[in-house]
């Protein structure tokens, strides 16, 4: 088979099989490119995988452009990207057709009454594994706190606090690196 | 012109998002329901539901179905390739430097603290929604049912979510 091809077919059959969010297709991608396929070796999608996870834009779309791009350069990230993107904007074109329409009606309004709490639920689930694997402490949770504040509480746009959080962290990591070196002197 | 509008927006919303699809939501809820009015709040919280149990990461979802409601079949295509175009920017320079990345300490700084920030996000996301649980007991209960079904007993967030449908369609 052509190999473009076959990189869209892998990259859809992934795009259409991992359901909510794009974080559940990250081990299957990194088992169909690495142990399937042989595209890539272990050490190069992990590099890869990190690289994508520090990029903005969803992690899943950062990491089937990557991977397209490294097997088969721009022709191959356009095949990966689409196949990638591909089930979720048709399924999604079909709700957003189907549910337009039907929106209003009195069943689809009780059947959301009781989604949308579990929603918020499964939103706030996260935050907890998410503050242990991101080494939140006393010294820092103010960061956290303060975000959620600002952005729920105050209507401050996330652009703001992300630009800020970005700028801080190259002040700090200037006087670190000026600290070690004057450490080494 | 609408269409070149859910580009841009959907460029911005691409281009700071950082921390998985959670964390964009608060960008998100900004940008569609407060300032461009292009769905209501309630639609917002019902797409968020939606996208758990689609395919697909939930920024493509959001792009495709607000595009679609604001401007039909094109305003989808725009807002989609929109979201993903700072990716295909962004990534194709990072591939190119992937050596120069290794270690990079300014990166890792800045991750660090993103990191932290995105968590901040996600909590003003469930925030944001906090109505959608105060509203009415057995919002509440729902809410609790599914909090402790998902962190304790670690099931799936599609049955929880086709299960939170069918008690809305049975009890509210």
């Amino acid at each position: 088979m052509n190999q473009y091809l076959e990189m869209f077919l892998s990259f859809f059959k992934i795009g259409a099989f991992t359901i909510g969010g794009g974080y559940a297709m990250l081990p299957i991608i990194e088992k169909e490119v690495v142990d399937n396929k042989n595209w890539l070796s272990r050490d190069e999608f992990l590099e890869m995988l990190a690289i994508s996870q520090s990029s903005p834009g969803p992690v899943s779309i950062n990491i089937s452009i990557f991977c397209g791009l490294k097997i088969k350069k721009a022709k191959g990230a356009f095949c990966t990207l689409l196949g990638c993107i591909l089930p979720s904007f048709i399924v999604i074109l079909l709700v957003a057709i189907v549910f337009s329409g039907i929106e209003t009606h009195p069943i689809t309004i009780k059947i959301f009454n009781g989604i949308r709490p579990a929603v918020v639920a499964l939103i706030a689930v996260p935050i907890i594994n998410l503050a242990k694997t991101s080494k939140v402490t006393l010294k820092n949770v103010w960061i956290p706190i303060i975000t959620a504040f600002l952005v729920a509480f105050l209507n401050i746009n996330p652009i703001y606090i992300i630009s800020l959080a970005i700028i801080a962290g190259i002040i700090l990591n200037q006087k670190i690196q000026k600290a070690k070196e004057n450490a080494t002197d | 012109m609408l269409q070149i509008k859910l580009f841009i927006t959907f460029f911005k919303i691409g281009l700071f998002s950082f921390g998985g699809g959670y964390a964009m939501l608060p960008l998100i809820q900004q940008e569609v329901v407060q300032n461009n009015q292009w769905i209501t709040q309630a639609t917002f919280s019902n797409l968020i539901g939606i996208s758990q149990t689609t395919p697909g990461p939930i920024a493509i979802n959001s792009a495709t179905f607000i595009g679609f409601r604001t401007a039909g079949i094109s305003g989808a295509f725009l807002a989609t390739l929109g979201v993903i175009t700072p990716s295909i920017i962004i990534i194709s320079i990072f591939s190119t430097i992937i050596s120069k990345l290794r270690g990079n300490t300014y990166l890792e700084a800045v991750m660090q603290i993103l990191k932290l920030v995105a968590i901040g996000l996600i909590a003003a996301a469930a925030l944001l929604l906090r109505t959608d649980v105060t509203n009415s007991y057995s919002s509440a209960i729902i809410f609790i049912l599914v909090f402790f079904a998902s962190f304790k007993l670690k099931v799936d967030p599609i049955i929880l979510i086709l299960l939170s449908g069918l008690a809305g369609f049975l009890f509210l």
